[in-house]
């Protein structure tokens, strides 16, 4: 067994006396897993230095600014969070659930609208966005409940239960309208059950429910003439199918994107770029940053960034495996799929192979909200690596 | 379900890492699937989408270059340009609604004198070709309707009034024939080699020496390259590059506008068809040349109406066919010249050499009189060309009528082969052997092969002879020059908007014909006879001119018209240094039509020279 093999052969790898760094806590953290999301939050301030110093007229570096100061914030968050020990969030699972669903609801009542949909509150000097924060506070308190859940009920009792537990907070993101991230919420709620356990046979029922609600969205609903979805959701989501179809919608953003991580090719074109510097490629500073990252730095950026992701999601997987107890099991096992579903939707996005849904590449896309957000999970990584390790010599850390 | 409580099994461990390891599979695909698409976009189609998108972001402007110039061989303009106002329209800037639109276009259709669907095909035709450039609707547009846009400029969003190059003639109608026009370059032009770099939409030289010397008078049309954004709207600092465009050339033609006009006077005067042409006769530079009728070149430049489309292409005396080099005719007794040379050249006639001419010659069965039936009696060369008698040349027709020596003679001096000018569509004639007949009677194209009434038309230029005046006009030249066979041409030299000479063209006569000096000076004294002895054919016109000339009238028969009125004239005598010829259709005689517009020729020409301006050789003439 991987994961006990692991344990054996680790050295410990403490003093007699505790240093600076161990009171710190330094060593007890997984550190690929922090210096990659460091680095990829600096590969990110360092593009949009490059690529953003024109976007607002008379601040060349208001995108880079805050994004520094977001990045600063969410590593100190990390830090803070992973001296935390997580299990504590299994007690407070009802409160944590509460309130994602309240803070979600509030944005109806307070939330600013931009481009026709109420996701963010107004702060004084960023704007918040509780289904960011809330993914995290999802995992956290999903667990918690599929924990909680083990001991009673039936089987099928249980996976309905966790089901819409998870789909509640999703159905008022869905109505901001937010696709994108309510399609995180439902990734997030399927990866905690499938970590928790719950029966191959309900996930088959599950998928072809799945199958079924697509069909009946995308294709039936609108040839009955009550469309669920609105029109450019439906075109988005389809728009990857077909790209070239039509120039001037949804298909173009995707064809300029694709033009732009083409045109980089091996090593890029620097500041020579054009496509993401001229307003080809849209939302360049937070859904399409990669399309940049691919044009400006070439395959070797491209490459580089794709690396320092899969380089998280195995120091997450990994965590998964190494936690002391199953609730650190499930929340790193949620966390890890909210990286890779969040990763693969966008980059793929980018590259013209998956729907156009308005999910941030982690760590990359400009914003305060995602880039906290992301750093918390990672926090709380570290903080199931951190625990794993102090249970192993027998002690707590404080 | 394995999770009964916080501590696990080994069991529940083993199957949570069963779980565990096929995340763990899923994820190592899905990075699979985006490094192996990332690798296809940039590393193997990398160099396309680079490609497309440099050409997304820019946009070329053609600027077009002014055509140079058209001058006369004193400097006087021919053709100008002069800028006039072209109504463009913007497609990006139009209304976005598409009845706003639609009304738009309607009126602006309705202002141009169309109708919505050809504005609107005009269009799709033009953006197929430059996506962003503004699509031009109609040149040349008046000034009335540009008042009325700018007075409702909120009701045309998107019209913009241009200023563009437009051919300007100042002369009028002078020298139509040989200017040509200018116009849009065809499909088919476009693929040939000489309009190679040429795009559609671009102006090229449309006949005359607007199409022969095209590639000098064109220029290079500027480029202006626009870095632009997404929604084609060009960025701050992003001119990329700008070619400015270069002028054409100006062309200064041999053409001598005051003989110009002169002849096109005179042939308009006589209000009958007919073409004229006057050349050096050392360099084959022409003078003037002419035909009547004659058009404005300058309703080329905007729309034809149906009536000017009727009064050009569908007239019967076809104003736009240039007669002096596309006519066919048969020559009457300025021919004689030719005939004389041969049977001079040949031996079987010496100057001395006498001829009865008793009014007629009978051939077989046929008949052969002089004009009129007159009687000369016995004749030498010099005085058969003063009083032109037909039979003196009828019998040299007969004596050479199968030797081929007329022939030979006609083709060295230039009757029925190309010219070599630097016009388009000179005819190159018909000069009838008995190769020729012969050729065709076998083939059954006609009833008799070449017989000796053949010869003898030809002798006196009647029969299936073709010719034009430039034909003419060279002959007249070769005698007259002592056996050049000079090569035509209006082409004089290029020159800089400064007024540089960039390049000269006099291009090499054709060939050397040997002539015996005393057949020239026998052929010439004839000639000179005939033109101001007095008993000369021509003796009423230029009898009292007081420049010395040589000149032979002629008049032919044409089937089915009244006789063409025919005159060649080199001067001064005895050194000739121009030559003058003249057709007129069913002009009758040609001391009755053809003479007197000579005449008017060669005084425009001598007056300048006695006036002390400079000629075309300088000086003035003994």
């Amino acid at each position: 067994m991987y994961a006990t093999r692991a344990r054996q052969a680790r050295i410990e790898p403490f003093a007699v006396r505790p240093g600076i760094a161990e009171r710190l806590g330094l060593p007890y953290m997984d550190a690929p897993l922090g210096l990659g999301a460091a680095a990829l939050a600096a590969f990110s301030v360092f593009t949009l230095s490059q690529s953003t110093l024109h976007d607002v007229p008379g601040s060349p570096h208001y995108y880079v600014d805050r994004q520094a100061i977001y990045a600063v914030l969410g590593i100190v968050g990390m830090y803070l969070l992973a001296r935390i020990d997580y299990s504590r969030f299994r007690e407070l699972r009802v409160g944590i659930y509460t309130f994602l669903c309240v803070s979600i609801s509030l944005v109806f009542v307070f939330g600013f609208a931009a481009r026709g949909s109420r996701r963010a509150f107004e702060l004084p000097f960023f704007s918040f966005q509780p289904s960011e924060l809330g993914k995290v506070l999802l995992v956290l308190a999903l667990s918690g409940f599929v924990i909680d859940g083990a001991r009673n009920g039936s089987d099928w009792q249980r996976t309905v239960r966790y089901l819409c537990l998870g789909l509640a907070p999703a159905a008022l993101v869905f109505l901001q309208p937010d696709l994108g991230t309510s399609l995180v919420f439902g990734a997030i709620t399927l990866a905690v059950m499938y970590v928790g356990g719950v029966r191959w046979t309900h996930f088959a029922v599950i998928g072809a429910a799945l199958v079924a609600l697509v069909a009946v969205v995308l294709v039936v609903a609108p040839a009955v003439g009550t469309p669920l979805l609105k029109d450019y959701q439906t075109q988005r989501l389809t728009s990857f199918l077909h790209p070239s179809e039509d120039p001037g919608d949804a298909g173009y953003q995707q064809d300029q994107a694709k033009t732009a991580i083409g045109s980089g090719e091996k090593t890029g074109r620097g500041d020579r770029a054009t496509q993401t510097r001229l307003d080809f490629v849209p939302e360049r500073h937070t859904d399409f940053i990669f399309a940049v990252i691919g044009e400006r730095y070439g395959f070797i950026g491209a490459a580089l960034v794709l690396s320092l992701y899969a380089l998280l999601i195995w120091r997450a997987l990994r965590i998964v495996t190494l936690s002391k107890n199953s609730y650190g099991t499930l929340v790193a096992g949620g966390i890890a799929a909210m990286l890779l579903f969040q990763v693969f939707v966008n980059v793929g996005m980018n590259l013209g192979i998956m729907p156009i849904t308005g999910i941030p590449l982690p760590l990359m896309s400009y914003g305060g909200s995602s880039v906290l957000a992301t750093f918390l999970a990672v926090g709380v990584l570290q903080s199931i690596h951190m625990q794993a390790r102090l249970s192993q010599r027998g002690r707590f850390a404080w | 379900m394995y999770l009964r409580s916080d501590e696990r099994s080994p069991a529940v461990g083993n199957r949570l890492a069963l779980r565990i390891a096929l995340f763990g599979g899923v994820a190592v695909v899905l990075f699979g699937v985006l490094f192996f698409r990332l690798w296809r976009l940039q590393v193997l189609d990398g160099a396309q989408y680079l490609a497309e998108a440099k050409n997304n972001r820019t946009r070329e402007y053609r600027v077009t270059a002014p055509r140079g110039e058209i001058l006369d061989r004193n400097g006087e303009v021919l053709v100008g340009n002069r800028t006039s106002l072209a109504l463009q329209v913007n497609t990006r800037k139009l209304p976005e609604n598409l009845t706003e639109r639609r009304t738009e276009l309607s009126r602006l259709a309705a202002l141009t004198h169309s109708n919505l669907r050809r504005v609107r095909r005009t269009m799709h035709e033009e953006l197929k070709l430059a996506p962003a450039a503004p699509v031009t609707l109609r040149r040349d547009v008046g000034r009335f309707l540009v008042y009325y846009l700018q007075e409702n400029q909120e009701r045309f969003p998107g019209v913009e009034i241009k200023h563009v190059f437009v051919r300007d003639y100042p002369e009028g109608t002078v020298a139509a024939h040989i200017l040509g026009n200018v116009g849009e370059i065809s499909e088919r032009e476009l693929r040939e080699p000489r309009f190679r770099g040429l795009q559609p939409g671009d102006e090229i030289g449309q006949d005359g020496v607007e199409d022969t010397y095209d590639h000098f008078l064109r220029g290079d049309p500027g480029l202006t390259r626009i870095q632009v954004d997404a929604l084609g709207q060009p960025t701050p600092n992003g001119r990329l590059v700008t070619k400015p465009p270069v002028p054409g050339e100006s062309l200064k033609l041999s053409l001598d506008f005051a003989v110009q006009a002169a002849g096109e006077a005179a042939l308009a005067a006589r209000g009958l068809p007919g073409g004229f042409v006057t050349m050096d006769v050392h360099s084959g530079e022409i003078l003037g040349i002419g035909s009547f009728p004659t058009f404005d070149p300058a309703t080329f430049t905007r729309p034809l109406t149906q009536r000017q489309v009727d009064d050009t292409y569908n007239n019967p005396l076809a104003p736009l066919a240039d007669r002096a080099i596309t006519g066919l005719y048969p020559t009457g007794s300025t021919f004689k010249l030719v005939t004389a040379v041969a049977a001079l050249e040949s031996g079987i006639l010496t100057p001395t050499r006498s001829i009865y001419d008793g009014g007629k010659l009978t051939v077989g069965e046929q008949t052969f009189q002089n004009a009129g039936g007159v009687s000369f009696g016995s004749l030498s060369l010099v005085r058969a060309l003063e009083v032109s008698s037909d039979v003196f040349f009828y019998t040299l027709g007969q004596e050479m009528w199968d030797s081929g020596e007329i022939q030979r003679w006609a083709h060295k001096l230039g009757i029925g082969r190309p010219s070599g000018i630097d016009l388009p569509g000179a005819a190159e004639g018909l000069l009838p052997s008995q190769h020729w007949r012969n050729q065709l009677y076998a083939e059954g194209e006609t009833d008799r092969p070449w017989s000796v009434g053949d010869g003898i038309q030809l002798a006196t230029g009647q029969g299936d002879l073709q010719t034009n005046p430039l034909q003419m006009a060279i002959a007249y030249a070769a005698l007259g020059n002592g056996g050049t066979v000079v090569t035509p041409h209006v082409g004089k030299e290029l020159t800089d908007a400064a007024g540089r000479v960039l390049r000269e063209f006099g291009p090499k006569p054709q060939r050397q014909v040997k002539i015996a000096p005393g057949t020239r000076t026998a052929i010439l004294e004839g000639l000179h006879d005939a033109a101001q002895g007095p008993e000369g054919t021509s003796y009423g016109i230029f009898g009292n001119f007081p420049v010395p000339v040589a000149g032979k009238t002629g008049t032919a028969q044409r089937a089915g018209h009244a006789d063409q009125s025919w005159y060649v004239i080199l001067a001064p005598y005895p050194d000739p240094k121009i030559v003058t010829a003249v057709t007129i259709e069913e002009g009758g005689f040609g001391a009755e039509s053809a003479a007197p517009a000579a005449l008017q020729i060669l005084e425009a020409y001598f007056n300048k020279q006695s006036k002390g301006s400079a000629g075309p050789n300088g000086g003035s003439p003994g």
